[in-house]
């Protein structure tokens, strides 16, 4: 009897030996241009190719600038990278989406989007939001430089065994709360460790309710709680959004692979490592306050006291965080001011989370002096947004719409918080300076992001007028 | 990579928990195509400290970083081990790492030595009194020492990892000796699975 994870890994097994780690097939490697000039470089020292471009993709996300990409990149260090991407593509035959091409976007968004990322794969990226490909029931994680240049040379990846964690969300969540809070509840119950040295099943009706782009967040954010890799059983969900994508299996061949996605759960009987349990009925919008993606509490509770924590070193982590973050210890969560809100990153930019924060958008109007981006994840999200008039939704409410990328998500290209600055945003990383040094980030869903957007403090859709 | 056997020298105490790739490096210092240069970069936002404890003295010259819980937390970024190595640290001690982090240590010799949370508080109480306390770590037999204050502990470290540690072996060369193995694997993938051209 074997969990979904451990079938996965079962097909990908290319030897096993005794006191080795498993040498694993990689069915899908993503490039992109941060972690990837080095690796390039490695094999181009040892005299070694790439074994397999037809299964490796590239694309430019992480430096691009999400205004005038008809102009060359400003920054010359960050054009010199991308520049750099697109030179290592050529040269080794590798398929690559550049900025302003309708493929291109976050790598995590343009791989599930082209069919690419499909259930029972190996996929990894170096970068550890790989995770979020494991929504579809794939083995998908994070990895560094030099894996890259592993994966890159053989296709394949020594791979030490995994613990196995299920976490299964039961009930039904509340009117109002999305997979976010799903996840960012998932994090106040395991913190920053608790998935370390495993790879985390979800599970329960909750999930099973959720859509592709709501399994895709919660997937995405495994790596925030330690786990290697985060997984969901494929299911008529899967096969219905995967059905007519651009590199999905067609005819027979479409038959075949269901037969074998049909068979990639967890069998009855079988055994985690770990688990957790959460009653999503209790699930509501949740919101982050300190500098790291555990330090999360529900959106209508009040900023924590560091002497509420038993543990001298959270009690230490509580205090510092409260001091970067310009907080007061049980200052209503509400009433705290916001000057940015971002809305876009892998976690959330997909358009069913631009549905979400247009839905709150509305007819309303952005509060004044807010700062707002709404960046769509990749080329086909934003022109997906513009045939369904999002775009027009945002721009009217006094958002400001801009081209796919990482965008504020990280301090790479010219979206950045500077010294002090709070935002509300819907990526996955609130460590300090993470979106420009100084910056104070609070991590929220796309419809939080939103009436905050409209309320000037931290709201969710229920408290707009 | 360069054979590691013992790291023997002073260490830096970084008493702070969750010190996340972020810090490690800030972003900004990702830009960089090449695989030098990263040691500037090294907590850069808080280096502008002159009271840092790294900026500190007393701690120039150590070759061991002692970190609080959860050091390494966040990105995959291999940098933030390029620039902790390029600073001059050989070993990195904390009772618990980020998973990648610790993962892309074994692929550049930089020795992660997880600890219990006590032997971690001892060391970070003790390296804090005195600057000049000597620590050991000998990858060969797996174990950390500080014979000033009886601290003598083991520490996981997988025969196949300390074997390229104290080879100075690359990872991608010991796979392709089975090409062989990959090439059949090859054979039986199947013909559904997707195609990136
Ligand atoms: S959106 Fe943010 S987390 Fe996602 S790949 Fe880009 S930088 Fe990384």
């Amino acid at each position: 009897m074997r969990t979904l994870s451990q079938k996965v890994w079962d097909d990908h097994l290319v030897r096993r030996e005794d006191g080795q780690p498993d040498l694993l097939y990689v069915d899908l490697h993503l490039v992109h241009e941060v972690t990837s000039p080095q690796a390039f470089d490695g094999l181009r020292q040892n005299g070694r190719g790439v074994r397999r471009p037809d299964l490796t993709v590239a694309t430019e996300d992480h430096n691009v600038p999400t205004e005038n990409i008809d102009q060359p990149i400003a920054d010359e260090i960050s054009a010199k990278q991308v520049e750099v991407l697109r030179a290592n593509a050529a040269e080794f035959g590798i398929t690559h989406y550049p900025m302003g091409h309708a493929n291109q976007g976050i790598v995590h968004v343009i791989g599930p989007e082209m069919g690419l990322t499909q259930p029972g794969m190996t996929i990894v990226c170096g970068d550890s939001h790989t995770s979020t490909h494991g929504a579809f029931g794939a083995l998908a994680f994070g990895i560094g430089t030099s894996e890259v240049e592993h994966v890159l040379a053989t296709q394949t990846l020594p791979q030490p065994p995994q613990e196995t964690m299920a976490i299964t969300v039961d009930g039904t969540l509340p009117e109002g709360s999305t997979a976010k809070d799903v996840v960012l509840a998932i994090l106040a119950e395991c913190d920053t460790g608790g998935g370390i040295g495993a790879i985390a099943e979800f599970r329960g009706s909750v999930i099973e309710a959720l859509s592709m782009e709501g399994r895709m967040t919660v997937c995405n954010m495994s790596i925030e709680f330690g786990a290697k890799a985060g997984m969901i059983a494929p299911d008529d969900t899967t096969f219905a959004y995967l059905d007519g994508r651009a590199h999905a299996p067609t005819g027979a061949d479409w038959e075949a692979a269901l037969d074998y996605w049909r068979t990639l759960r967890t069998d009855d009987g079988a055994t985690f490592d770990r688990e957790v349990v959460l009653d999503g009925a209790a699930i509501t919008p949740h919101i982050t306050w300190g500098t790291n993606p555990g330090q999360v509490i529900r959106l209508a509770d009040n900023v924590p006291t560091p002497d509420h924590f038993d543990d001298p070193v959270a009690r230490d982590a509580a205090a510092r965080a409260l001091a970067y973050m310009g907080l007061t210890a049980g200052t209503p969560m509400r009433e705290v001011a916001v000057d940015t809100v971002f809305i876009g990153s892998c976690t959330n930019s997909r358009i069913e989370d631009l549905r979400a924060a247009a839905a709150v958008a509305e007819g309303r109007r952005v509060a004044d002096g807010m700062r707002t981006l709404v960046v769509p994840g990749s080329g086909q999200v934003k022109a997906q947004a513009e045939a369904e008039g999002l775009h027009k939704i945002f721009i009217d409410a006094g958002f400001d719409w801009r081209e796919p990328g990482c965008s504020m998500c990280l301090a790479m290209n010219p979206d950045k918080l500077s010294e002090g600055e709070r935002s509300a945003s819907t990526s996955n990383r609130n460590f300090e300076g993470r979106q420009g040094r100084g910056g104070r980030t609070h991590l929220v869903s796309p419809a939080v992001a939103a009436a905050t957007a409209i309320a000037g403090t931290f709201a969710s859709p229920a408290d707009l007028a | 990579m360069e054979p590691v056997h013992i790291v023997q020298g002073t260490a830096v105490p970084l008493d702070r928990s969750d010190v996340d790739t972020d810090q490690i490096i800030p972003s900004d210092w990702l830009k960089r195509v090449e695989r030098t240069g990263f040691d500037k970069g090294l907590f850069s936002e808080w280096r502008d400290d002159p009271e840092f404890v790294m900026n500190r003295d007393e701690h120039l010259g150590a070759s061991i970083l002692i970190g609080g819980p959860n050091f390494g937390t966040g990105s995959s970024r291999e940098h933030a081990v390029w620039a902790i190595q390029q600073y001059g640290f050989a070993a990195v001690v904390s009772s618990r790492f980020g998973p990648i982090f610790k993962n892309n240590c074994t692929k550049n010799g930089l020795v992660a030595v997880e600890v219990t949370p006590e032997i971690g508080d001892q060391l970070m109480a003790a390296v804090q009194a005195d600057p000049t306390l000597e620590l050991t770590i000998d990858v060969e037999r797996r174990t950390l020492e500080a014979p000033a204050i009886g601290v003598d502990v083991s520490f996981e470290l997988s025969d196949a990892v300390q074997h390229r540690f104290l080879n100075g072996l690359d990872d991608i060369g010991l796979t392709m000796q089975h090409d062989d193995a990959i090439g059949s694997f090859e054979t039986t993938r199947p013909g559904f699975k997707p195609a990136t051209a």
